[in-house]
């Protein structure tokens, strides 16, 4: 193997793969997201959304480079673990405010077109759906950067 | 009781806010801390007095085990808490000056907060577990305080012994508190005390007691376990000085005395007290006045007392008890006095040789006269308060009838033997440095701080108003303690003067003899070293080695087991799974396979199985990394299918995206190492295709039996109906996830970025070192 390649992988310079790949990504991110929101009613939810967008994004690593697939996020994917954390205590702490007990699922009373029901669980998912493409990005792309 | 406490701790780490360059001077303001805390005990002495044998203060912890913070005030744990909080003022005061100039001054008053929070909660815990945790918390701070100069070496070791012996000592405490939980059922002492028959009458009785008395021995230092204590004496001069005078030392008396009334059968254990702590009050004393380090002095010194203490409390008798109760009181006077006054000359002439000091009265008048008052109180001479407590002392080995009448002489002699050279050590401290002509090179020391002197002052007030008006101690807090040990009032009172007898001889005759001593035995270099040479042959050398054997073995196991290959971890847990499970397997359950149950063989079964048997196959036999992953992955994507093909979309749907990334993990990882190398022998691969034989054959044996008991549905059939009731979701596993074990999911995404960040951290923020290796 030669010195500079020992740095980074060796180039897939498939134009076919980067080409598909632009197609890709937003449908990939796009079928996530509704892998998530749909996963109350029926196979889904926030770890698997989690995992399929994250897919996505290793895909355009693939294609491209790491660099440059985090210079697609305006921040280090790190920062989606604090992020989800975040959100998803927020959804538990949220029943506090109408005094029922932490992590008490609450709803609005209006089905919401495509989504429908919403409530602090969807939000919680949202959470879980974060942290996992923080936790997966962040450990594929250390890896792939420093081994 | 439960929020004092808890305050405690936060205010302790406070203190690491404060910043030691700018804020020294507002250090000594933390005293208000322990003194405020002592005015709020002073406050229950009215109503222990009253005859209110104990406040319980409840809170619960674990009550589905019985594992309380119940708090306790009586008489006996109401004048440690005195103790503590009381000499603790002192002792913050005192640091203040001495430590000003010490970059980490605000760490060590973190620490002291935290031993002193540890202290109170020891005394006043009113469960066993409770208790313990304390107990080890003491431990762990005193580690810290006793390591504070983390520059020195015999510091470091000195603090490592400590909480080495200490530690061990918790482990059978722990032990004895597990066995008197499995007797009693329970964890109260509140209640075991009314349990003390119970206890006493069952066969694990001795080796209950055997355990207890291990951790409390190795706490409060006796012999054999005595030599971590001069050890100790590496912490600066406060921290000796409230380690042994109020705190660390005292609380393995502190257990004894508090279990007393449980654990007494009146024979062997007051046999084993009696001859432990005598043993150890004769040593301590002995190894005391020979030495030329005034605190290694006092700290063997301490040493005797704590075997006095354990001596007295294992005559039990009335009139011991008693005498243990004003001796604590006492020692803790003047022991904390004679530290301070330690750490004032050693301050001010950066000495503690004994050989070198003399003539100090001149220059530190205050300190010279509080320090012969705490020697004085030391020896037992009359109007200071260690006066009266020698004189019970005498009274209770006087009254000591329950063996042969020779007993008593031997107890008296052996008593008067141990105060002779406790006299002498005393007088060895307290005025040898300070009378006798002054060296030149002492002639310009500074007089000491306010802060230095104030406290020892104070001491030595409470000594002499103890000595003169002693009912005032009597009445106020020792009759109280002695009550809530014997658990019947007590008759006797303690007095100034006991009429001209037997006593009052023995308590002229020790001061005589003490003080030829005194003068007799000059300090010398030479003579240490001789007792040095002793010490090789003693119990340290024995644990030394004990524990260097220790730690050869620990180093062996842990190479075997911890080699840092992942192949041989893999191993190892398999083949412990392998042995665990299987043996219960064998052993617990009678196999039963019942193939009625299993449903007939499908087509899409059948090539789901032909697809994983040949890709294992692969793995097996390929010469390539990439090969292996890859089928490694097909491996992983048959496995979706089977979930697909049993209608399980969901555990599918994850299981393939996980599949798909952990491929591309592998490909990442191993893209890098060099080609494939050879690295099983056929002993190797042997020693695989067993071991992973025998894991599928019980993984499946298991299955199969799994599939025999009939499964509870009960659970899935609630889950199944309410989801949608209670959660308003149709997909139930999504449910679960999000809804009714929410916190569950919370908690795994945590453990999730913990491992991510383990990850970054360990391949992105290499430590210096390793860059500079590069």
């Amino acid at each position: 193997m030669k010195k500079e390649e020992n740095n980074s992988r060796p180039k897939l310079d498939t134009i076919i793969l980067k080409t598909a790949t632009n197609y890709l990504l937003p449908l990939l991110i796009m079928f996530s997201l509704f892998v998530l929101i749909r996963g109350h009613y029926l196979s889904g939810g926030g770890f698997v959304g989690g995992l399929i967008a994250s897919i996505a994004f290793v895909l355009h690593s693939f294609a491209y480079n790491t660099k440059r697939t985090i210079s697609l996020f305006r921040f280090r994917p790190l920062f989606l673990i604090p992020m989800g954390l975040s959100l998803s205590l927020f959804s538990g702490l949220l029943p506090l405010l109408i005094s029922k007990p932490f992590m008490t699922s609450i709803w609005f009373l209006n089905k919401v077109d495509v989504i429908g029901a919403f409530g602090s669980a969807l939000l919680f998912d949202l959470g879980v759906y974060l942290v996992v493409i923080g936790v997966v990005l962040t450990i594929i792309f250390t890896i792939s950067e420093n081994v | 009781m439960l929020l004092l406490i808890i305050s405690v701790f936060i205010v302790g780490f406070a203190i690491l806010l404060l910043r030691p360059a700018k804020d020294s001077k507002y250090f000594k303001f933390l005293s208000i801390l322990p003194f405020s805390l002592f005015l709020y005990f002073l406050y229950f002495i009215p109503e222990i007095q009253s005859g209110q044998n104990s406040l319980i203060f409840e809170n619960q912890w674990i009550p589905s085990l019985g594992i309380s913070l119940d708090f306790k005030i009586d008489g006996l744990s109401l004048l440690f808490s005195l103790l503590i909080t009381g000499i603790g003022a002192l002792i913050y005061l005192y640091a203040s000056s001495y430590l000003n100039k010490d970059p980490y001054i605000n760490r060590f008053y973190c620490y002291l907060t935290i031993f002193m929070g540890a202290m109170l909660g020891l005394v006043l815990s009113d469960n066993l577990i409770s208790l313990f945790m304390f107990w080890e918390l003491t431990s762990i701070s005193s580690f810290f305080l006793i390591g504070f100069n983390t520059t020195n070496e015999e510091s470091r070791k000195s603090a490592l012994w400590a909480l080495s012996i200490t530690g061990l000592g918790g482990f059978f405490l722990l032990a004895s508190f597990v066995m008197m939980n499995s007797i009693t059922g329970t964890f109260s002492i509140q209640e075991l005390l009314s349990q003390s028959e119970v206890l006493q009458s069952n066969y694990q009785y001795y080796v209950l007691i055997a355990f207890f008395l291990l951790g409390a021995f190795t706490k409060s230092a006796q012999f054999p376990f005595h030599f971590w204590l001069p050890g100790a004496m590496k912490a600066p001069t406060p921290v000796s000085a409230y380690l042994h005078s109020a705190t660390m030392v005292k609380a393995g008396i502190y257990l004894i005395a508090r279990f007393t009334p449980i654990l007494s059968d009146g024979e062997v254990w007051n046999f084993v007290l009696m001859s432990v702590g005598g043993t150890t009050m004769l040593v301590g004393a002995f190894l005391s006045v020979f030495r030329v380090d005034m605190k290694s002095v006092l700290a063997y010194s301490t040493i005797s007392a704590l075997g006095i203490l354990v001596f007295l409390l294992g005559i039990g008798s009335e009139t011991a008890l008693l005498a243990a109760a004003t001796f604590i009181l006492v020692h803790a006077l003047y022991k904390a006095s004679l530290f301070m006054v330690t750490g004032i000359v050693d301050h001010e002439t950066h000495t503690r040789d004994l050989t070198v000091l003399s003539g100090l009265k001149k220059k530190l008048p205050i300190v010279a006269v509080c320090a012969v008052i705490a020697a004085l109180s030391s020896a037992g001479v009359p109007l200071t308060f260690g006066f009266i407590s020698k004189e019970i002392i005498y009274g209770s080995t006087f009254d000591f009838d329950y063996w042969t009448y020779n007993s008593v002489w031997i107890l008296t002699a052996l008593v008067l033997v141990t105060n002779v050279f406790l006299t002498s050590a005393g007088l060895l401290v307290g005025i040898r440095p300070f009378f006798g002509k002054l060296p030149e090179k002492f002639e310009n020391i500074h007089k000491p701080d306010y802060k230095l002197w104030l406290p020892i002052v104070i001491l030595s007030v409470f000594t002499l108003l103890f000595g003169i008006c002693p009912f005032l101690a009597d009445q106020g807090i020792i009759s109280s303690v002695t009550t809530s040990i014997l658990r019947s009032s007590v008759t006797q009172e303690l007095h100034l003067w006991h009429g001209w007898n037997t006593i009052l001889l023995l308590s002229g005759a020790t001061i005589v003899l003490g003080t030829m001593l005194y003068f007799v035995i000059k300090p010398s270099h030479r003579t240490i070293e001789r007792f040095d040479k002793l010490n090789e042959i003693g119990p340290k050398r024995i644990i030394t080695i004990m524990a260097n054997n220790i730690k050869i073995f620990a180093f062996k196991y842990t190479r075997f087991f911890h080699n840092g290959y992942l192949r041989s971890y893999i191993l190892f847990i398999i083949v412990f799974i392998i042995g665990i499970v299987g043996y219960k397997l064998f052993s617990d359950v009678t196999l039963k396979i019942n193939t009625n149950d299993l449903s007939p063989f499908r087509i899409y079964e059948f090539v789901i199985f032909v697809l994983i048997i040949s890709a294992i196959t692969v793995i097996t036999l390929t010469q390539s990394r990439l090969t292996a992953i890859v089928s490694l992955g097909v491996v992983g994507l048959s496995i979706c299918l089977i979930f697909v093909v049993y209608g399980a979309p969901d555990l599918a749907m994850t299981q393939f995206a996980i599949d798909t990334l952990t491929v591309v993990l592998f490909v990442l990882v191993l893209f890098k190492l060099p080609a494939f190398l050879k690295f099983s022998n056929t002993k190797n691969k042997i020693r695989d295709v067993i071991v992973s034989t025998a894991f599928g054959i019980l993984i499946a044996m298991i299955t199969l039996q799994a599939l025999v008991y009939p499964s509870n549905k009960e659970v899935s059939k609630f889950y199944a109906e309410n989801a949608y009731i209670l959660a308003k979701g149709k997909n139930v596993v999504n449910v679960i996830l999000v809804d009714y074990r929410g916190v569950d999911t919370m908690i795994e995404t945590i453990v999730l970025s913990i491992a991510a960040v383990g990850v970054l951290s360990i391949l992105k923020y290499k430590t210096e070192d390793e860059e500079r290796r590069e």
